[in-house]
């Protein structure tokens, strides 16, 4: 269980008054929580093994009702905790038994759409595929496509810096957005960014995009929106080693292709998920690549013949090419159920997403093997093999106590093992509460030193999103001044 | 000048400087020294002997590199292995220097100013490559932050907050890019004698196709003939796998049907025409002319452009509308017109050449409003709590 730091007595003292004046700001029915029964949803987020009810949840429906919410709290020295969906899969939602949730999901319109200019304005609890699903009519699409897409909001994807399958070769959401409106924890309103593409003065949205709720709460968001290619196919390319696929990446980036897509699987991955979804994947594969192309249906042939003639140098066990959008999805199947696969053969399942140098991939396979057999849990690598983002799958049992701490710390011993080799503690998931005291496996006492300093320039008390991203030692320091 | 050759010597510079208070103005090879504000310093740090590119993993698509190699050597190492700096990090240096056809800067200045080419509203800007960074602050404490992996969401994000930062905040001493492939094969499409309106109409045609336009250039009379087109040229590059640009023009150019006959230019003339706007060449510079870059929702760009015109104003629009480049008088009255144009098209400025006397003056890039301001002023003091990097480059205050 992760360790939490101790609630303001005061504030808990005063949780009646507290949730008084939040009714006096917000005066809609039902958009103050505070009856336990109904606060039991709010205790936790993707990363479910850590549980906290939270002194109350707010919803507010306008950037004004956020910012009077704020003003409240900053004034009286309340932790707040800002919440989308819910989905983050490193504890970036998990309340405080002495913080005010602000749930954002009733502030869930899209404000407007310019096609001309190629943005969309949304309020941060419009769910990512929505943006999509608005614009797909005119042939747009919003590019980042977190696998939680359908449930994810781009609030949490503003606050994460969300990626995704194709972030290869359309970005991660700092990439994608022009700008946001946010609400600091003295309740003042600033815009960042605009609708413009290069802002002036310091680059605000890329520091506040992918900062875990630590400097402000965002109200809304201007995303790009692009054109959406003519069309995209899938190809399934199974080797007889880890080695050998990940040349076989090297060779296709190599060649001058930046595919759209490119996922790895190894081979306990490829079982999992052949066994769940029926995808017609090779069981006597050591390693697995799905390619996606993109263009006119000729374009998407010729891409499709170069990367063939690529993987045909090194001995592919099968090749798949799909000829139809049917057939692409049925490659897909198995990857997208990923998720579903592993929770069928385990009960529960840990997953990591550190990134390493591409380059470092065999080794570091090999090495997660030995971990596996050293803490004597199963896992499963899925990898976005052009991005470097690896996602091992850890089994474990959450209600046998000693396997889920083995987890724990097998997780943990990948990461330090993605550090070592050059990469980072996570690619897209957030350091959350979960890697929060990895973080100086990274980063030098200096440098999380001049992080604390920026957190602190924004919010001198501390009280954003407490808990995360800093090591538990630094939360205990608290907020330091020059 | 003091311009050592090892992270060291700039630790040592910046605690002394700190130690006295005493500003330092940082720079590479001072090719952007006349953008912003000027820098009341006596003493320039340089990073130009900081050179070399100790990782280059082109499968990987990665290069590091010290902030002094010059721009041109770090393209050209990419170029051997048919790859490139997908921003398109343009030359502005003859604003500085207009006899100067080839100016050289360093890969720190590019990163440091944030600057970006006409590719830009296809594949980002410069902020969006950097992979990894390595700074010292204002107290001679080294920083790094990102690494050299394409996906990183581990902590705040410093590496966007220094890029762009001009030196304000940290002497960058080395970057981490993410490069591409070379695209195989470009072809431009020239629409012929459009008026503003009609040329960013065409250009947004363009962009939002879906096809691979990587290059959307408006060019009035004067800066047409600059290139040689003689009357105003409406400019639309593809960018592809060889096999795909001719089908891909092909389809645009039916598309732009409406907008009159096109010629077509194929992949050498094309990469000429292409380095001239990314240097902004096609700017009429005259010696006493200030000169603004303007970022703006790139469906305003037209009628911003006509209402400058009116204000003496000349210069073209890239980015499909959504970046206008501008030259005139060098004076007060001229500067508040752009700042007031821009700001009613919801647009930013930067104003990137003019008389110290005027830079000294004005505003040379937009205020914040004061909530962010206060943040700002924080944050800088974190940073530099001696005021001694770059001091009033960005900001009087």
């Amino acid at each position: 269980m992760v360790r939490l730091p101790a609630p303001k007595r005061e504030v808990l003292a005063q949780r009646e008054r507290i949730i008084t004046q939040l009714r006096n700001i917000l005066a809609d029915e039902g958009s103050v929580i505070a009856d336990p029964i109904r606060l039991k949803p709010y205790e936790t987020d993707g990363l479910s093994s850590c549980r906290q009810p939270p002194l109350v949840v707010v919803l507010p429906k306008t950037t004004d009702q956020v910012a009077a919410i704020l003003r409240f709290c900053g004034t009286q020295g309340i932790r707040v905790v800002p919440r989308g969906a819910g989905t983050s899969l490193s504890g970036g939602a998990l309340p405080l038994a002495d913080a005010v949730v602000i749930g954002l999901m009733r502030m869930n319109e899209i404000l407007e759409i310019n096609f001309a200019d190629r943005f969309a304005v949304v309020q941060p609890g419009v769910t990512n595929l929505a943006i999509s699903k608005a614009v797909e009519g005119r042939g747009f699409f919003y590019a980042p496509d977190p696998s939680s897409q359908l449930a994810c909001m781009i609030g949490g994807n503003v606050a994460m810096n969300s990626g995704g399958a194709h972030c290869l070769k359309y970005g991660v959401t700092v990439n994608n957005v022009l700008g946001v409106k946010m609400v600091t924890i003295s309740g003042d309103i600033i815009e960042l960014g605009g609708r413009h593409l290069d802002a002036a003065g310091y680059d605000w949205l890329g520091l506040v995009i992918g900062s875990e709720g630590q400097l402000g709460v965002v109200t809304e968001v201007t995303v790009r929106i692009l054109c959406a290619p003519e069309g995209s196919r899938a190809m399934l390319a199974a080797f007889g080693s880890n080695e050998i696929a990940g040349a076989c990446v090297d060779a296709i980036i190599g060649s001058g292709i930046i595919p759209a897509a490119l996922e790895f699987m190894d081979r306990p991955a490829i079982h999992a998920c052949e066994a769940y979804a029926h995808a017609g994947y090779p069981l006597d594969a050591e390693a697995m690549l799905i390619v996606e192309v993109e263009g006119s249906p000729s374009e998407q042939d010729v891409l499709l013949e170069r990367i063939t003639a690529i993987c045909d140098r090194f001995d592919p066990i099968s090749l798949k090419v799909s000829k139809s959008s049917e057939e692409s999805a049925a490659i897909w199947k198995g990857r997208k159920g990923a998720f579903g696969a592993i929770g069928r053969i385990s009960p529960d399942y840990l997953c990591m997403d550190g990134t390493i140098p591409t380059s470092a991939l065999p080794f570091v396979l090999r090495r997660i093997g030995e971990l596996s057999r050293q803490h004597g849990l199963r896992v499963a690598n899925i990898f976005h093999a052009g991005d470097g983002n690896l996602h091992p799958l850890i089994m474990f049992d959450a209600n046998d106590q000693n396997s889920a701490h083995k987890a724990e710390l097998f997780g943990a011993d990948i990461l330090r093992l993605c550090v070592d080799v050059g990469g980072c503690l996570t690619g897209e998931h957030g350091v959350g509460v979960e890697k929060r005291d990895l973080m100086s496996v990274q980063f030098s006492a200096a440098e999380l030193d001049l992080q604390r300093r920026i957190k602190s320039a924004f919010d001198p008390d501390w009280l954003l999103n407490s808990a995360k991203v800093f090591p538990m030692a630094e939360q205990v320091l608290g907020p330091c001044s020059a | 000048m003091i311009a050592p050759e090892t992270e060291d010597g700039f630790v040592q510079t910046i605690t002394a400087a700190a130690a006295n208070r005493a500003p330092l103005a940082l720079e590479g090879l001072g090719s952007k020294s006349g953008f912003l504000r000027p820098v009341q310093a006596a003493e320039t740090l340089s990073t130009r002997n900081f050179v070399g590119t100790p990782l280059y993993a082109p499968t990987e698509l990665v290069i590091t590199s010290r902030a002094g190699t010059r721009l041109s050597d770090l393209e050209a190492k990419l170029a051997d292995a048919g790859q490139h700096l997908a921003a398109e990090p343009p030359s502005y240096g003859f604003l500085t220097d207009p006899d100067d056809a080839t100016p050289a800067q360093t890969v720190g200045g590019i990163v440091a100013c944030n600057l970006s080419g006409p590719r830009r509203i296809a594949s980002g800007a410069t902020r969006d490559y950097v992979l990894g960074i390595r700074v010292i602050t204002g107290t001679g404490t080294k920083i790094r932050s990102g690494g050299r992996v394409l996906k990183n969401v581990t902590g705040l994000d410093l590496c966007k907050l220094i890029t762009g930062s001009y030196g304000t905040l940290g002497l960058i001493t080395e970057v981490t890019l993410k490069v591409l492939p070379i695209p195989e094969a470009t072809s431009t499409i020239v629409l012929h004698d459009l008026d503003a309106a009609r040329g960013v109409a065409a250009m947004t045609t363009a962009l939002t196709s879906p096809f691979s336009v990587t290059g959307a250039t408006f060019l009035p009379l004067e800066a047409a003939n600059y290139l040689g087109f003689h009357r105003t040229a409406t400019l639309i590059r593809v960018e592809h796998y060889a096999e795909f640009v001719a089908y891909q023009i092909g389809k645009l150019r039916s598309l732009l049907n409406e907008y009159g006959a096109s010629d077509v230019i194929d992949t050498t003339e094309s990469r000429k025409v292409w380095t001239e706007i990314r240097n902004a060449r096609p700017l009429v510079v005259r010696s006493h002319f200030a000169i603004w870059r303007v970022s703006i929702p790139p469906s305003r760009g037209a009628k911003f452009y006509m209402e400058c015109q009116k204000a003496a104003l000349h210069g073209y629009l890239d980015w499909g509308g959504g970046l206008a480049f501008l030259s005139g008088p060098g004076n007060q009255a001229t500067h508040l017109a752009v700042m007031e144009l821009a700001s009613a098209a919801d647009g930013v400025w930067w104003l990137l050449r003019a008389p110290d006397s005027l830079r000294e003056l004005v505003t040379t890039i937009p205020r914040e409003d004061h909530p962010l301001a206060a943040i700002r002023r924080r944050l800088v003091q974190e940073f530099d709590p001696a005021g001694i990097l770059n001091p009033g480059k960005m900001y009087s205050v």
